[in-house]
């Protein structure tokens, strides 16, 4: 038995020679930093596009959703297809939040914080289109159980009122989730900034944190409660929105494959979001440190993993509606795929089931520009999913002479153009006034913050590559 | 200044400060050990073993969480039972006016509500929060406590607070700084 073992050290999550401070100090002084340039420049152009989100909003109530390319047959266009989008995209961040919590995976600390603040403003544009489709939205109150003068209370039966409880529930935890997480931080700030704004603003919001352990006992335990509330929760939301096709009846969308397929490309959407914002972030904000490619890689294999799972619902849609047997279902997905909306099936396959596969390769997994790349190019492909799924299942249903062809209107490209306006201009003022990056998180995954990590005078240990190095337990 | 010199200023406690996690854990195990009741380690992140080095139990959190689960679920039922059969019944395409298994989404989602606005709420009220008063924040060293500072505050309440004995006590544990920090009229 001569075989020898060595002992391969799991990946620092934090590189570089970094200490408490210096994380502090890397992630803190971002917001007191002076205002870059290309900041303004972000900022105005998503302003701008606020600005026209705001008015294509305001010429849709004013003339009704009739400017929208919406007719018969196809009563749910974009509107139906961004809402899932966007709120495919929202998943990432708390699946990264409570998930991985839950699992212990201390990577996610790295990009945690700004994955929940991008849940929370893709959900806020999600929110946006299923309000503003209803029409006459000044009774919007009346998918609430509020009481109204009619004394009529919402359908508890209909997927759609699901629905609004599934998001505004979705939204509020969130919500929550993610401020809880900020409390310490905005205490590091509010002890950091020079600015008496700056301390009376991040005080405020610290709720007078001290960090004594009495506090961090209820914290943690509080932090664990809310990643185990969220987790059910994140896979209910999803899970809700595909019963708003699932739970109808026509062909293509009757499947009870749609919660689990849709859970998928949720997490699937939202990692390449996270991606996509990440690499611009720690490009910008030098934080390769902290979000190495270590990082880059892991959420690579999510991608991977999710976009195979999706790519098998693709495949098994197919299977079941020739193993099922119904006529109309069959022809729903051969129509899908040969049918008037074939380019865009083909996109979607093209885009969520081959894409990925390129990351089964090491080098290009843990390539920056690869990731980016392919990130982007898997949001593209699950918005084309979501159009497939929406506009060819109702253009051609049952009776041919009911059969239709969607195309969109102006007023459609420019809601939907406009609702990154909102979301760059949430995450920009996101990026420069709140911690990016989880610090106590951070902190906490360092080899210093445990306390077995220093000598049994509990000083440090003489060099980290010392500790390295710590004789060979086979020896 | 010519407050001090008419009376002593009122102590609230005393504040040692460590250097690293190690140090501070073995501080918290003396403390405890003491005897004192009345004091907490203050750390930028949580510390493993913390808990079991001060002799805390385990956190109460949980009931209240459950507390507001059960809440969150026996009113969703109530809501959606009295609205659609009791309220106004309306027959929606023959299905029962009392149709449980369509009632279940909703109420899955507000015993989560519920819930995580117990854990969060629950929380903060658990820690005294908000409390943007407290004396520890006139001292200028214990800013570090969200970079990279470790306390021990033992308060001038506690049963075992002598001057001489506590300030002893924190030295013998190693602090690299130790100062006293005085009641909020007296600051």
């Amino acid at each position: 038995m001569s075989k020898k073992y060595e002992y391969v050290p799991e990946q620092p999550l934090v590189q570089g020679n970094h200490t408490f401070s210096s994380i502090t100090a890397l992630i803190g002084d971002i917001v007191e930093k002076p205002t870059p340039m290309w900041w303004y420049i972000a900022f105005g152009v998503s302003n701008l596009l606020l600005a026209m989100l705001l008015g294509m909003i305001a010429y849709l109530v004013w003339e009704g959703t009739g400017i929208w390319g919406l007719n018969n047959p196809v009563g749910w266009g974009w509107a139906i297809i961004n809402f899932v989008w966007w709120v495919g995209i929202g998943h990432a961040g708390t699946l990264i939040s409570a998930i991985l919590f839950l699992f212990r995976q201390g990577w996610r600390t790295a990009i945690n914080r700004f994955a929940e603040a991008m849940t929370i403003f893709a959900v806020m544009c999600a929110g946006i289109f299923p309000a503003i489709h209803v029409g006459r939205i000044w009774v919007v109150y009346w998918m609430f159980p509020i009481p109204n003068q009619m004394q009529m209370w919402p359908n508890f039966n209909s997927p759609l009122l699901w629905d609004v409880f599934a998001v505004s529930t979705y939204f509020t935890v969130s919500l929550l989730f993610w401020y809880v997480g900020l409390v310490p931080d905005f205490a590091t700030l509010r002890d950091r900034v020079k600015s008496k704004f700056g301390r009376f603003i991040y005080g405020f919001f610290a709720l007078g944190w001290t960090g004594g352990n009495r506090q961090w006992q209820n914290y943690e335990k509080s932090y664990l409660i809310l990643a185990g509330l969220a987790t059910p929760l994140v896979l209910s939301v999803h899970t809700i929105v595909s019963f708003d096709f699932a739970v109808s009846i026509i062909p293509g969308w009757h499947t009870t494959i749609f919660p689990p397929y849709f859970v998928a490309g949720a997490i699937f959407s939202g990692f390449a979001m996270v991606m996509t914002l990440m690499i611009i972030a720690r490009k910008i904000y030098g934080l390769e440190d902290i979000m190495t490619v270590n990082h880059i890689e892991k959420m690579n294999m999510i991608i991977l993993v999710t976009g195979t799972m999706v790519g098998f619902a693709y495949v098994m849609e197919f299977f079941i509606a020739w193993y099922g047997g119904v006529e109309y279902e069959k022809f729903a997905f051969i129509n899908r795929a040969l049918g008037p909306y074939s380019w865009a099936y083909w996109m979607m396959f093209l885009c969520n089931v081959f894409s990925p596969q390129f990351f089964w390769s090491k080098k290009l997994r843990r390539s920056v520009t690869a990731s980016f790349i392919l990130s982007i190019v898997v949001n593209i492909g699950m918005w084309f999913e979501r159009f497939v799924i929406t506009v060819s299942s109702l253009a051609q249903d049952y009776l041919p002479g009911a059969w239709g062809y969607y195309s969109p209107t102006w007023v459609d490209v420019l809601t939907y153009v406009g609702t990154f306006g909102l979301f760059f201009t949430n995450f920009l003022l996101f990026l420069r006034f709140m911690p990016m990056v989880a610090i106590a998180e951070i902190k906490m995954v360092m080899p210093q913050a445990d306390p077995h990590y220093y000598d049994e005078n509990g000083d440090e240990p003489v060099t980290a590559n010392e500790f390295a190095k710590k004789p060979d337990l086979n020896a | 200044m010519s407050k001090a010199e008419q009376q002593p200023r009122k102590v609230y406690g005393m504040l040692a400060e460590y250097s690293n996690p190690a140090k501070l854990i073995r501080a918290a195990k003396l403390v405890n050990r003491a005897g004192y009741q009345k004091y907490d380690a203050y750390s930028p992140f949580p510390i493993h073993g913390m808990d079991e080095a001060m002799g805390l139990k385990e956190s109460k959190l949980g009931y209240i969480v459950l507390f507001h689960a059960i809440l969150g679920f026996l009113g969703a039922l109530a809501l959606q039972i009295w609205t659609s059969s009791i309220a106004y019944p309306i027959n929606i395409s023959g299905k029962p006016f009392m149709n449980i298994p369509a009632f279940i989404p909703v109420t899955f989602e507000l015993t989560v509500l519920l819930s995580a606005f117990g854990a969060v709420f629950g929380m903060f009220f658990m820690n005294n929060m908000p409390r943007h008063n407290n004396p520890l924040f006139s001292s200028q060293r214990f800013e570090k406590v969200t970079d990279d500072g470790f306390f021990i505050c033992i308060e001038a309440s506690d049963d075992f607070f002598d001057e001489d004995k506590t300030k002893k006590l924190l030295e013998d544990a190693g602090a690299i700084h130790i100062e006293h920090i005085f009641t909020l009229e007296d600051r």
